[in-house]
């Protein structure tokens, strides 16, 4: 009664799995069809999209940089410091990975926009807006991509084996020296992914960065949002658009494999 | 009910060359409306109208900016009714023979200014959009109220900067009403709708252009009758009632 | 030259009370069974683990002393530490392992490099500056922790079980470079192991610590010969008791009496060597004054010997010839009789 049955379950399974696997393959292979390939230079060259395209290298760039930044000490505050409402902190520093964008965007706006908490101080004492700007666009991309670097530093750094600070701290580093020449090297693969994961993100981002920043060519107008955009307008061009956006995370995802899996 | 159809009738026979109308009792049943997003709340307000007028009838709207929908119904889009908010998108649908039978201008709109509310920049007119202290933003080129609005700044010869080009008309309008913009241009509707968050400053009727909101049935229509007495309705006594009651002026 | 520290500690179930003094003179080794806190002593010395009370000073000048509220951290402490896995740094070549620590206290590179290159001379890793640690054996792992440790000049030298990651073959040959190397250091030297042979071979000096406490401390010769405890007693391989002695007899805290030929009086340990340990099937004739009954448990071989577990009212270990084994058919078990004379008796102050 058994052995039917067992020779059963893998067919089903690899049923299951297929149609898993088809569920994300057949609307790239859609988009691959339908992609009028004879208009992609033109399309690729046009004098916006290489706007877009910079805009979106430089802005999700600064992001990454932002987010090393400011999510390597946060990381580090979450391995190794003890304290209450630690998971709390943690789960809401997170949770731009799991909310809507235009939440996020929303939210940002509540926070820097004119009339926001800290927005308004920064108008009225320092003439700073936030939102229409490149640098609103960073931030909304720092929003919604910090916590994969975090999240990513954080695990790395937990799984590090801390005697290598403790004798590196015998002979005679200090702090910054530690953390310089021991802790940052031996977790440079977990930085590495963390990085390039929340660059991905950064780049893929949409709903924040046109709810906080707007869409203004060369200014806030990133691939993402001119993919959409151009979806109404000229169709075949968003798809060669699309292309780029999906090759550029492909490659990324492709290269990252081995280091993500065997993450230390 | 019988009066209604009756008015109906006359409404529609006003009107010139339309299909056969129908009897109400072939109108039941499931209808997809495609609607741009400007006639959101006016439609829904239309549905409920068109149910007491049809009962049986299950009218469900998808709002989305018109050049979405268009793309939405050039995919495959399973839908009865489409209406546009201009005349270029839906001749596209007719020149891809999305559509059956010629589209029909059911309701005019009007563009407005929309700033803050109590209008704290003091803006009287299209001038003052291009003031240094005014932050405006518009609308995307391919969105129709973008279309609009750069024929009302031509006329005025108004040259304003916009600091973000939105997705759609909600885009305008809810930046304007966060105080992230100070003005916009939208149509009278989404100024209506938004009432108590932002305020509208009227544009002259020499700048401004009227927009046509075109309606037709979809070829592909699962059900056809009921879309044909959709937008019947739509052009009755009861249905411009309706939409008038959002801002919409007659066709 | 001196190293004087009390340390006292609660981590966890362990609770450490050690005091411990050493010289430059000496090679110390902390000798213990696992878990005693050899190496949580060895860590609070290098100020990895604060104390909860005592003091660590080093050439009068104090480290720690929580009474004062005195800590020196970890890197300010002139002290080098060979890690037990020896926790080479595997992003960094040879020779910037053994350079880090100067390059951490400020030394320039150029400077720094040429020193570290001076030792991987010395320990014979020239040819391996540039290697990375994984890529070297296990001995040639430890002579680099070595170099790293000591390129800082260190006054205190920590080694926590410096053989320990070694397989048996090279053990030996690292052991002897090892002792060569602790030679030509001038610092105190203050290893951890709990293998005797090691802390016999490397150290001038035994403590030996059980449960976070010192139970003896001495040169290897008069630890091996006194031993104090039943840990010590197991490693050298003889059979301890302790009791009260008085008048030629010893009253032992475990029950049954011990003739002795010692005069000694009061609370003492004495050592019965297992060959001193006769075993007869029937009760012996003769001299002999210590005579019981007991039971034959179990025999081990030991190279050319037998090892008999004995029981009765004084139980311990009998060595005898395999002929003996035989003859007395002691694989059987069975009821025997145990004689000791009392001359072959060794007493000890406890």
């Amino acid at each position: 009664m058994t052995r039917p049955r067992r020779e059963r379950v893998p067919a089903a399974l690899g049923l299951l799995a297929g149609l898993g696997a088809a569920f994300f393959i057949l609307p790239l292979a859609g988009l691959l069809a339908r992609a009028p390939w004879g208009d992609a230079l033109t399309a690729l060259s046009a004098p916006e999209t290489l706007e877009a395209l910079r805009l979106s290298l430089v802005a999700s760039l600064t992001a990454t940089a932002v987010s090393l930044l400011l999510g390597v000490p946060l990381a580090w505050v979450y391995a190794r410091v003890e304290f209450p409402g630690r998971n709390l902190l943690r789960a809401l520093t997170t949770l731009p990975m799991v909310l809507p964008p235009v939440v996020g965007g929303i939210a940002l706006l509540l926070a820097f926009g004119r009339r926001g908490l800290l927005g308004m101080l920064l108008e009225r004492g320092f003439g700073i807006t936030l939102p229409f700007t490149t640098a609103g666009v960073v931030m909304a991309e720092t929003f919604v991509s910090m916590p994969f670097l975090v999240l990513t530093v954080e695990a790395g750094l937990r799984s590090l084996d801390s005697r290598y600070e403790e004798a590196a701290r015998t002979l005679g580093a200090g702090r910054w020296t530690v953390l310089g020449r021991v802790t940052l090297p031996l977790i440079a693969p977990s930085l590495f992914a963390g990085a390039v994961l929340s660059w991905a993100r950064a780049l893929g981002e949409f709903g924040a960065t046109i709810t906080f920043a707007g869409n203004f060519p060369g200014r806030t107008q990133t691939m993402p949002l001119a993919v959409y955009l151009l979806l109404e307008s000229r169709p075949e061009a968003s798809f060669i658009l699309s292309l780029v956006l999906l090759a550029v995370s492909l490659a990324v995802l492709v290269g990252l494999r081995d280091r993500w899996l065997g993450s230390p | 009910m019988r009066r209604f159809f009756l008015l109906a009738l006359a409404a529609v026979s006003a009107c010139g060359s339309v299909p056969a109308p129908v009897s109400p009792d072939k109108a039941g049943g499931d209808l997809s409306v495609f609607a741009a997003a400007s006639l959101t709340e006016a439609f829904k307000a239309a549905g409920t109208g068109f149910k007491a007028a049809h009962p049986g009838s299950n009218p469900t709207f998808n709002f989305a900016g018109t050049p979405t929908l268009l793309t939405q119904l050039l995919q495959g889009a399973g839908a009865d009714v489409f209406a546009s908010a201009d005349q270029p998108n839906m001749q596209k649908a007719v020149d891809a023979k999305l559509v059956a039978g010629a589209p029909r201008v059911f309701a005019t709109n009007k563009l407005e200014i929309v700033v803050g509310a109590g209008n704290p920049k003091h803006i009287s007119g299209l001038a003052d959009l291009a003031r240094a202290d005014v932050l405006y933003i518009t609308e995307a080129p391919d969105v129709p109220a973008a279309k609009y609005a750069a024929q009302a700044l031509a006329a005025a010869g108004v040259k304003p900067a916009p600091r973000s080009l939105e997705a759609d008309v909600k885009g305008v309008v809810s930046k304007v009403a966060l105080g992230e913009a100070d003005a916009g241009i939208v149509y009278v509707t989404d100024v209506r709708a938004a009432r108590g968050r932002v305020s509208g400053v009227a544009i002259p009727d020499a700048q401004n252009p009227r927009a046509g909101y075109l309606v037709a049935e979809v070829r592909a229509a699962h059900n056809p009758y009921a879309a044909r007495a959709f937008i019947d309705y739509l052009l009755s006594a009861g249905g411009q009632q309706a939409l008038q009651g959002f801002g919409f002026t007659p066709p | 030259m001196s190293l004087a520290a009390e340390v006292g500690l609660q981590l966890g179930r362990l609770r450490l009370d050690v005091s411990l003094a050493a010289g430059g003179a000496e090679v110390v080794a902390l000798l213990g069974p696992n878990g005693a806190g050899k190496t949580t002593f060895l860590r609070a010395l290098a100020g990895l683990v604060p104390l909860d009370a005592g003091r660590v000073e080093l050439d009068g000048v104090t480290f720690e002393d929580p009474v004062r509220r005195v800590f020196v951290p970890t890197e300010r402490r002139p002290i080098g530490v060979v890690f037990q896995d020896y926790l080479l740094f595997p992003h960094l070549s040879v020779l910037d392992n053994v350079a880090f620590g100067l390059r951490s206290r400020g030394t320039g590179r150029k400077t720094a490099d040429g020193r570290a290159r001076d030792w991987l001379e010395r320990l014979d890793l020239a040819a391996y500056a540039t290697a990375r640690p994984d890529s070297l054996s296990g001995g040639q792992r430890q002579r680099v922790a070595l170099a790293r440790a000591l390129a800082t000049d260190p006054r205190l030298l920590l080694l926590d079980e410096p053989l320990a990651a070694l397989d048996a073959s090279t053990r030996a040959e690292v052991r002897r470079d090892l002792k060569r190397h602790l030679a030509s250091f001038e610092g105190i030297r203050l290893l951890v192991t709990h293998d005797p042979l090691e802390a016999i071979a490397l150290a001038d000096r035994l403590v030996v610590l059980e449960s976070g406490t010192v139970t003896q401390s001495g040169t290897p010769a008069e630890v091996t010969a006194r031993p104090r405890s039943q840990y010590v007693a197991d490693l050298v391989g003889v059979n301890l008791f302790r009791g009260a002695a008085a008048g030629g007899v010893l009253s032992l805290a475990g029950g049954g009496l011990l003739a002795v030929a010692d005069a000694a009086a009061g609370d003492v340990f004495a050592v019965v060597h297992p060959r001193a340990v006769a075993v007869h099937r029937q009760r012996p004739e003769g001299s002999p004054r210590n005579v019981w009954r007991g039971r034959a448990e179990g025999v081990e071989l030991a190279g050319d010997r037998a090892r008999v577990r004995v029981s009765g009212e004084i139980s311990l270990v009998a060595e005898v010839t395999p002929a003996a084994v035989a003859e007395l058919a002691l694989a059987a078990g069975g009821e025997v009789w145990i004689s000791v004379k009392a001359t072959e008796v060794a007493v000890y102050p406890a």
